[in-house]
């Protein structure tokens, strides 16, 4: 069955019609070609297709696209600015070694900023909480907690991408 | 702290290397424009679905695909009779992508698909009616050497593999009768597998002419393509080409040193459709049907003299082939390392037999057996320091290997900072204050090579350098970069020879149509080999411009220095001028020229002999992990309070990512340790997923310490070494070690769950 939903991903107003089967990793990676959003299992246990709904982060593997009607999506493609600038917690991530393979790159920095928008001073606990979900098998999280860290200082010189 | 300092460099300062440059990929990855093989479609594109054996092990009696091929929207059904003869797999050839007859495992395939959607494959693989008739199996691998066993593959006899791996240097008999104290333990090491976050896939096309392209996260491209071509010959398609395109890879750990039934059986039905077929694995599949670190029984038997010199070692292992062979069967030539070189002894036995089971079949994981024979060592080199009485990083100490010292198996170690990792681990993490109960520390050390390891014909990478105009350079490097960092230390040595900034110099490892040959991603060769690769290549470039230079600038060629992308003669203001004007002038002048070089580097390391001895690394990489636990001895659980891992990198080429590498590693290594296991029950996966396969999460996390012990070694580049697996090699003998000295139960089995601490306690106090 085919169903017409509207959202706002990234910033702009959607309409798509879509299978009311779909799940939002499929909708956003098969349909729209937003290959940003990674999965890497499928049943919610990594964390690599992590977005933003209504400032929530969810597995979007598990999560229906037909649940995003009149719903704010936001993914990893949304939040460098236009000018190019890459958001905090993107730059944070590259300058302290919080990227390796990457694979697992988009999830944890969509993670961490649901975290961020919520909690701007979490704490070391509090990050390795909100990232418990997201599985890295390069890094050994060490400079991922470095990199949200970084990235709470720098946000107080963010300019803002398209999420803020 | 003094010992762990950065040696200062004495040849010149350095602007470049050292420096802990972000990974050059890692804003694109940071963006989610990086395009993994997950990420790619091709026009026209098919999708391919494989077909699993339902027992380990059976005849297949009758296979029925009409309903699968008469489904609408399906393109091909391929079963083990579609393959050609000669189209197999593994390094003794053993392994046809598809199985014809029988199966010898559940990850056998035995059926495949082509179809215009992902959904379509998985019905028409529904649909596939196969009898079987179910045949006893054999999953011990002890219990296969018996006689009376079952055999995985009857032709052969036996399903102990013919292999080499027997080796006596010295003589341990005489060494034993003269040995102070000697202890004998059975250690045992089960399967884990890699657990890369992008899963495993491949998309085969062909041209009009039937040349393929396989786009495929390999670290292999150039033996990859090898074993592609010997299935296109099999296939009948002689004289063709076969390009491999590496896309980003989503991780490597060693699962991708080998090609696969998944690549194979693409290109057949690629060829078959004649359109681009991709076969991607889902996550249930990728713990099916990739391979693991080989499972181990090690019997160990070493001694030592009254002053507490090790006299000798004894080891003998038993090693889970599985049903098939890839790498697995060969990690025994690394194991020979440690096993003969971690520590000074003389006198060495080894034994190592592979054999067949109806298990998954094992390959190449991180450390390449160096975790494996390491565990048994140092667990077995604190239970002889406990017996001879004596402080046991004193004991250590008093075996450390030095500079110079050629081990029974002829390494020759160069640069070494073993003792240096040894006293930076015991500064960091104070031993003797475990006054807390259930509290206690560890120390385990290791070797690991880390100058190339020549187990092929050639350990060689080629380097290709060509500069424009505008002083950037291109460099085509046969090397991979799969997470690690092997493009910032290729750009990081060229920028550095040539005066020029690391984001001028573009590193392309992705194509073998425009990249040199090299041997692949595995023992910690790239940094040392592709490094030296790329040096060469730079030099050789740097040379030419100083000869032009010389002519504009009208000073002596070798007078000419690089820095800040200009070329510049010392002393005179005057004489310099931006590089890329120097290019240009080079280029647009009669008889104008491009700069450009070639380099193939092969280390002047050797293979092992008959003897199985040679010194198979130019030069090897030293470490020592120190952990201090916490045991609950309610509930045997083992808490991670501290980690330190001293290496020696011979020179850290960039610490951002050396600290990355030693981080995860030793994560990794502690999953080994603690958690990590694939539970086979009579061969059949039990916890192909994240829920019951343990790895760490962001909440496990542990403290570690890296402090970088720097040897600059005299043939590394810029005195560099391998790091990327020394990582996770000591780290399981240190956590049990640690919990010995904790709750004094000594677990000798991996991973070390809270059930087995807890069944070791009560046995201690005799529950």
């Amino acid at each position: 069955m085919a169903t017409k939903i509207s959202f706002i991903l990234n910033g702009d107003k959607i309409s798509y019609e879509i299978k009311d089967h779909w799940t939002l990793s499929y909708l956003l990676r098969e349909e729209m070609g937003l290959i940003g959003t990674k999965e890497g299992c499928g049943n919610g246990e990594c964390g690599a297709c992590t977005v933003i709904v209504d400032k929530l982060a969810v597995n979007s593997c598990l999560y229906l696209a037909i649940d995003i009607d009149d719903k704010i999506v936001e993914t990893i493609e949304g939040l460098a600015s236009t000018d190019g600038t890459l958001h905090p917690l993107q730059q944070s991530f590259v300058d302290n070694g919080g990227i390796q393979c990457g694979f697992c790159s988009p999830g944890m920095i969509m993670s961490s900023k649901a975290l961020l928008d919520e909690n701007p001073d979490a704490d070391r606990e509090e990050i390795k909480h909100a990232l418990a979900g997201n599985i890295c098998r390069c890094t050994g999280y060490i400079q991922i907690f470095e990199s949200v860290e970084a990235a709470k200082e720098l946000a107080v010189e963010d300019k803002g991408g398209k999420n803020g | 702290m003094d010992n762990i300092e950065v040696t200062p460099n004495q040849d010149r300062e350095l602007s470049v290397v050292g420096k802990p440059i972000p990974k050059l990929d890692a804003a694109q990855k940071a963006m989610g424009r990086a395009e993994y093989i997950q990420d790619i479609k091709l026009p026209g594109m098919l999708y391919g679905k494989i077909l699993y054996s339902k027992f380990a092990n059976a005849n297949i009696v009758k296979i029925d695909t009409s309903k699968a091929k008469a489904l609408a929207g399906v393109h091909a059904v391929l079963t083990g009779e579609d393959v050609p003869k000669k189209m197999k797999m593994g390094f003794i050839k053993d392994n046809p992508p598809i199985k014809k007859g029988r199966v010898s495992s559940f990850r056998d395939e035995v059926a495949a698909v082509a179809a215009i959607s992902l959904d379509i494959a998985k019905k028409a693989l529904d649909l596939i009616e196969i009898e079987y008739e179910e045949l006893e199996g054999i999953f011990d691998p002890e219990k296969a050497m018996e006689k009376d066993s079952p055999l995985v593959h009857e032709h052969l006899k036996s399903n102990v593999l013919k292999m080499p791996w027997n080796i006596h240097y010295g003589d341990v008999e005489k060494a034993e009768k003269e040995s102070a104290f000697v202890v004998e333990d059975k250690f045992t090491t089960t399967w884990v597998t890699h657990c890369c976050m992008g899963t495993s896939g491949a998309i085969a096309l062909f041209d009009a002419a039937d040349n393929l392209t396989i786009y495929s996260n390999t670290q292999i491209p150039s033996l990859a393509q090898k074993d592609f071509l010997e299935s296109l010959k099999a296939m009948g398609l002689e004289n063709k080409r076969a390009r491999v395109i590496k896309p980003i890879i989503g991780g490597g750990f060693g699962s991708k040193l080998d090609t696969y039934a998944y690549e194979h059986i693409a290109i057949l039905l690629a060829h078959k459709c004649k359109k681009p077929v991709k076969i991607m694995f889902d996550r249930v599949e990728e713990f099916n049907a990739t391979s693991t670190r080989q499972p181990t029984v090690i019997y160990i038997k070493q001694g030592c003299d009254k002053n507490g010199r090790l006299t000798f070692r004894d080891m003998r292992m038993v090693l889970d082939n599985g049903a098939h062979t890839s790498w697995g069967a060969t990690t025994p030539s690394v194991m020979l390392m440690p096993i003969s070189s971690l520590y000074k002894v003389e006198n060495v036995k080894y034994n190592a037999k592979c054999v067949y089971t109806n298990n998954t079949y094992s390959q190449a994981m991180r450390g390449y057996g160096n975790p494996q024979a390491t565990f048994a060592i140092e667990s077995s080199m604190d239970i002889l320091a406990e017996k001879a009485g004596m402080d046991r990083i004193e004991f250590r100490k008093i075996n450390k290997n030095q500079s110079g010292d050629e081990t029974p198996q002829g390494l020759k170690i160069t640069s070494c900072g073993l003792e240096e990792c040894i006293d930076a681990v015991k500064e960091e993490l104070k031993f003797d204050n475990n006054s807390e109960k259930g509290v206690g520390t560890g120390i385990a050390s290791l070797i690991h090579v880390g100058g190339g390891a020549r187990i092929y014909g050639s350990d060689g990478c080629g380097a290709i350098l060509k500069m424009d105009d505008y002083g950037k350079v291109d460099i085509f490097t046969g090397g991979t970069d799969m997470g690690q960092g092997l493009d910032n230390i290729t750009a990081q040595i060229v920028a550095e020879e040539l005066g020029l900034l690391a984001e001028d110099i573009n590193v392309v490892h992705s194509d073998t149509d425009v990249c040199p040959w090299d041997v692949g991603a595995h023992a910690s060769r790239s940094t040392f080999v592709a490094g030296n690769a790329a040096l060469g290549a730079a030099k050789k470039v740097k040379k030419k411009i100083q000869e032009f230079a010389s002519k504009i600038l009208d000073v002596p060629a070798k007078d000419i220095k690089f820095k800040d992308r200009n070329v510049f003669f010392p002393g005179d203001p005057e004489k310099s001028m931006p590089i890329g004007k120097l290019l240009r002038k080079a280029h647009f002048s009669p008889n104008g020229t491009m700069l450009m070089a070639e380099n193939f580097y092969d280390p002047d390391n050797r293979n092992m002999g008959k003897d199985l001895k040679g010194n198979m690394s130019m030069t090897y990489s030293f470490g020592a992990h120190g952990v201090k636990v916490k045991v609950d001895e309610e509930t045997g659980k083992v808490e991670v309070l501290e980690y330190v891992a001293a290496h020696d990198v011979g020179r850290a080429i960039n610490p951002l990512l050396l600290e990355g590498q030693v981080y995860g590693g030793v994560v990794m290594g502690l999953g080994y340790a603690l958690t990590e296991e694939v539970v086979h029950q009579n061969g059949k996966n039990m916890n192909a997923n994240f829920r019951d396969y343990k790895l760490f999460t962001a909440k496990d996390a542990v403290k570690i310490k890296a402090p970088v012990i720097e040897t600059i070694d005299k043939d590394g580049p810029f005195g560099a070494k391998g790091i990327g697996e020394p990582g996770c090699v000591p780290t399981a003998p240190a956590v049990a070690n640690a919990i010995y000295d904790a709750v004094g139960v000594r677990i000798k089995d991996l991973p070390i769950t809270p059930e087995k601490v807890l069944a070791a306690l009560k046995e201690k106090k005799g529950d």
